[in-house]
């Protein structure tokens, strides 16, 4: 059992969100709240009507982005401190999206990581994953089996210039589904943008000018929304979020191939439900070696994991002799998710 | 292996059948001919009869991945297809070595059957290192026996027909009888001559379609030939040099039926007749669980071939004094089959002419088959008096008009304890139907079968478990039971996307095996 029983934990779930006791602030609540660290920008992590928000500095820009104006967000430099309430709060590259970050809360002498998402590959579009010592590790768990490895990305840009290529020769566009921040990006810095003009759907577009306008170089683009109706789109890439790949803003496109590129894809049923002609295994998350590379580096004694079907990483942890867990929180993939899940909602 | 296995995964991966077809007729064109002999045959939904016990291969995955059990329960529920799951999991760094489907089968698969497990675990981890890991869910495929990519027999012969320059009902032909995998077998198949069906080879059976409009839109009445739709199995009696009957799946019936065959040879050598196979009940027909004795016996004994005399409802002539008839309208077919079977010979009574049925018109034959149940058939068969028997699946000529719409033929998946008078017994079950190579599961249905078949049942549930989760098994997908159900609704909740009322078991089929059973397309047919 936990020897930390008498002493409240430093983080622990309450209503709004992971609460950190010791500091009053949460970490990616999604209730209101007066104070607020969000690891990254996507919906599940970054919500709107909390008080003061604190961010990664190069996710700034994301952040600013997807909240109303009149929000407070201040921009903390990965590795620089900041006290709140006598707590020690840093932040860290988490590999998962432009600005994404790992919470490290340090209170007298206990260090928790609170990992929001996190990937190990590599990633033009954001700083690489950093490695942190802790004592207690809240790790995400999107693709916690081990049949989830995810190919190189050098590997996953080849394929999309082949799918491209060969639509190109049948004179009609490639269609990718890609959720709209940071997988579409990291699409764009993986494929080769000779072959073709780069068309984005609308979603896809506004936060791609947020990236550049981070700093991030991407290759040249066109607005789909921005060119005429009879526009030939014949050899194009275009890019799109998963959902709109079989509704009417796709039309316009007909009978040309739709690849969805999610780490669901991996499993042939997922990509059978998705009806797509093609699956690219393709994710922002880490996959199961990522996990347990992640997991051992930190050398938590204590592992707490949130995000979809965790009880065999559990139990994985718990055979190592780790104090693993579950922590019940409402980042989205919680419950069974599954290609639709991640593709359109979690990314 | 490679080459195979990319042409599986290119059938797997896309949903249009042209780019299926291009698929294939690019693999046939250069294939070897071993290699393309074992494909077509695999493609044609045959299987390696259980090369390696379920049970062993989940052993040696695991080893080879270091996973325990219960890792690898949470994996393949995950996943839901052993083959993949395996394919996943292995590890990286296996490489194709270079060797042709036909030795992979010949010299590896097939080697597999004769070892003892250890050996069989050890076997198998030396073959994963010769496939890299798309191909390991190929091979994988292989070994778990069933290949399912979504190509039909027909859409396999239409690519052999497009890289070979042959029809494919040339190809259907010459594939008819029990075709097996062989170098010469293929140089036969595919040799230009022109042939037909000689010596035990039986023609490709023409299919029926069931109605699904009112049969006015078919047209006058008096254009149609209609007869029974009996509750038997259907069959190609061939009387040449010698007799032979087969079925529909290409089986071969001539050891279960030996009083069918030698009724045969009292036909003129050259006649080959089409009909169903049933068990007589006096002047009529017996139930269709009477059939089912005889079919349970590989060669029957002489108490059961009294007791269960079979008979040949003939319903077509394809051959005739040696020639083929079935580009000749189905009224002179028809003709010639009563003349020759009225033939003045006390052999024949086995082999009759199926009843036709007159109506002078549409009501009429309304009136009709509703007494298509006391005379233990299903319903009607229409048939266009000028249709010619053709061959391939020709759709619009030929209906049958079943007297219940509702039932399709589907595979039990899951099992359950039943409560009462069920209790103990695994008698709640759960159904699925084929969709793009998977089985979906689309209706519950409990009762239906006697007591002996309830306990029959309930002995292979216990012996073919797959997985448990909690008072639910799933079993491996053998058993076939035909379903019937009051209506049927589109519904989100039910991943097969359709809702059935009533569902119910009507029989079991034991004539059938899974690959047999009816497709979501087929249910979705009767959505209307
Ligand atoms: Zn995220
Ligand atoms: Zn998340």
């Amino acid at each position: 059992m936990n020897a930390r029983t008498h002493t409240p934990p430093l983080i622990r779930l309450d209503a709004q969100g992971l609460y950190c006791t010791a500091g009053d602030f949460w970490i990616d609540p999604w209730r209101p709240v007066p104070r607020a660290v969000v690891t990254h920008a996507h919906a599940d992590h970054l919500r709107q009507g909390h008080g003061q928000y604190t961010v990664a500095r190069p996710g700034l820009g994301l952040a600013r982005a997807r909240l109303p104006d009149d929000a407070s967000v201040t921009g903390l430099d990965y590795g620089e401190a900041l006290q709140i309430n006598g707590v020690r709060v840093s932040l860290h590259p988490a590999g998962h999206v432009l600005g994404s970050a790992q919470v490290r809360v340090e209170h007298r002498g206990e260090v928790w990581v609170v990992s929001g998402d996190y990937k190990l590959a590599a990633d033009a579009t954001c700083a690489p994953f950093e490695p942190l010592r802790c004592h207690t590790f809240i790790s995400e768990c999107t693709f916690g089996l081990p049949v989830y490895r995810w190919p190189e990305p050098s590997v996953i840009g080849a394929r999309i210039n082949t799918l491209w290529r060969e639509a190109a020769a049948e004179g009609v566009p490639l269609l990718v589904g890609a959720y709209a921040l940071g997988k579409a990006q990291r699409i764009l810095s993986l494929i080769d943008p000779t072959i073709g003009p780069i068309g984005l759907h609308g979603a896809v577009d506004a936060l791609t000018t947020v990236y550049r306008e981070s700093g991030v170089t991407l290759p040249a683009t066109l607005p789909v929304a921005g060119q005429a109706r009879g526009h030939d789109w014949a050899g194009a890439l275009i890019i799109a979020p998963p959902s709109a790949l079989n509704g009417t803003w796709a039309r316009r496109f007909g009978a040309a191939p739709r690849v969805v590129a999610s780490g669901w894809m991996t499993v042939r049923g997922a990509r059978r439900r998705r009806g797509v002609d093609a699956g690219v295994v393709l994710s922002d998350h880490a996959d199961w070696d990522g996990l347990l590379t992640a997991i051992d580096a930190t050398g938590a004694q204590q592992v707490l994991l949130t995000h979809g079907h965790t009880a065999p990483l559990v139990r994985v942890l718990q055979q190592r002799g780790i104090d693993a867990g579950t922590l019940r929180t409402e980042f989205a993939g919680e419950d069974g998710s599954d290609a639709e899940a991640e593709a359109d909602a979690s990314p | 292996m490679k080459r195979f296995a990319a042409l599986y995964l290119a059938l797997d991966a896309s949903n249009r059948s042209s780019r299926k077809l291009a698929a294939l007729a690019d693999y046939f064109a250069d294939a070897e001919p071993a290699d393309a002999a074992w494909a077509l045959w695999l493609l044609c939904g045959e299987r390696l009869r259980h090369p390696v016990p379920t049970r062993v291969l989940k052993l040696a995955a695991m080893r080879v991945s270091g996973i325990d059990e219960v890792l690898f329960a949470d994996c393949y529920e995950a996943v839901g297809d052993l083959a993949e799951t395996i394919a996943l999991l292995l590890p990286d760094g296996g490489a194709d070595d270079g060797l042709s489907l036909a030795a992979w089968i010949e010299q590896r698969i097939q080697a597999l059957r004769g070892l003892d497990p250890d050996a069989q675990v050890q076997a198998l981890a030396a073959l994963w290192r010769c496939v890299d890991r798309g191909d390991a869910f190929v091979l994988n495929k292989l070994l778990t026996g069933g290949l399912r990519v979504g190509v039909s027999r027909g859409l396999a012969l239409r690519g052999l027909a497009q890289a070979t320059g042959l029809a494919a009902e040339v190809l259907a032909a010459r594939l008819a009888g029990g075709w097996r995998p062989g170098v010469e077998a293929w140089q036969t198949l595919v040799s230009p001559a022109p042939s037909r069906p000689t010596g035990a080879q039986p023609y490709p059976f023409r299919l029926a379609h069931p109605l699904e409009q009112p049969p006015e839109a078919l047209g006058a009445a008096g254009d149609w030939l209609l007869d029974w739709k009996w509750d038997g199995i259907r069959g190609q009696l061939l009387r040449r040099e010698s007799a032979h009957l087969w079925s529909r799946g290409d089986e071969s019936l001539d050891a279960g039926f030996p009083d069918l065959i030698d009724a045969a040879l009292a036909l003129p050598p050259g006649t080959v007749l089409d009909g169903e196979v049933l068990v007589a009940d006096g002047d009529g027909v017996a139930p269709f669980s009477a059939l089912q004795r005889r079919l349970g016996r590989k060669t029957p004994g002489k108490a059961l071939l009294a007791s269960h005399p079979a008979i040949f409802l003939a319903f077509d002539l394809l051959e005739h004094g040696g020639d083929d008839w079935r580009e000749r309208p189905l009224w002179q077919r028809r003709e010639a089959l009563e003349a020759l079977l009225a033939a003045p010979d006390g052999g024949l009574a086995r082999i009759r002419p199926t009843p036709t049925v007159s109506a002078a018109d549409w009501d009429a034959a309304v009136d009709q088959r509703q007494a298509a149940r006391q005379l233990r058939a299903e319903g009607l068969m229409l048939k266009r008096r000028e249709s010619v028997y053709g061959s391939g699946r020709p759709r619009g000529d030929w209906w049958k008009w079943k007297l219940d719409p509702y039932t399709v033929d589907a595979v039990l998946v899951y099992a359950q304890a039943g409560h009462g008078r069920r209790a103990g017994l695994f008698s709640d079950y759960t159904f699925a139907v084929w969709h793009d190579g998977q089985l979906l599961p689309f209706a519950k249905a409990y009762s239906g079968l006697t007591d002996a078949e309830m306990r029959e049942v309930d002995r292979f549930v216990r012996r073919n478990t797959l997985e448990t989760f909690g008072p639910v098994r799933s079993v491996r997908p053998e058993l076939v039971f035909e379903v019937g159900f009051e209506g049927i609704v589109e519904s989100n909740r039910h991943k097969a996307g359709l809702a059935v009322r009533f569902p119910r078991m009507l029989r079991w089929r034991q004539d059938k095996s899974a690959a047999d059973a009816d497709t979501l397309d087929a249910l979705r047919c009767l959505l209307g």
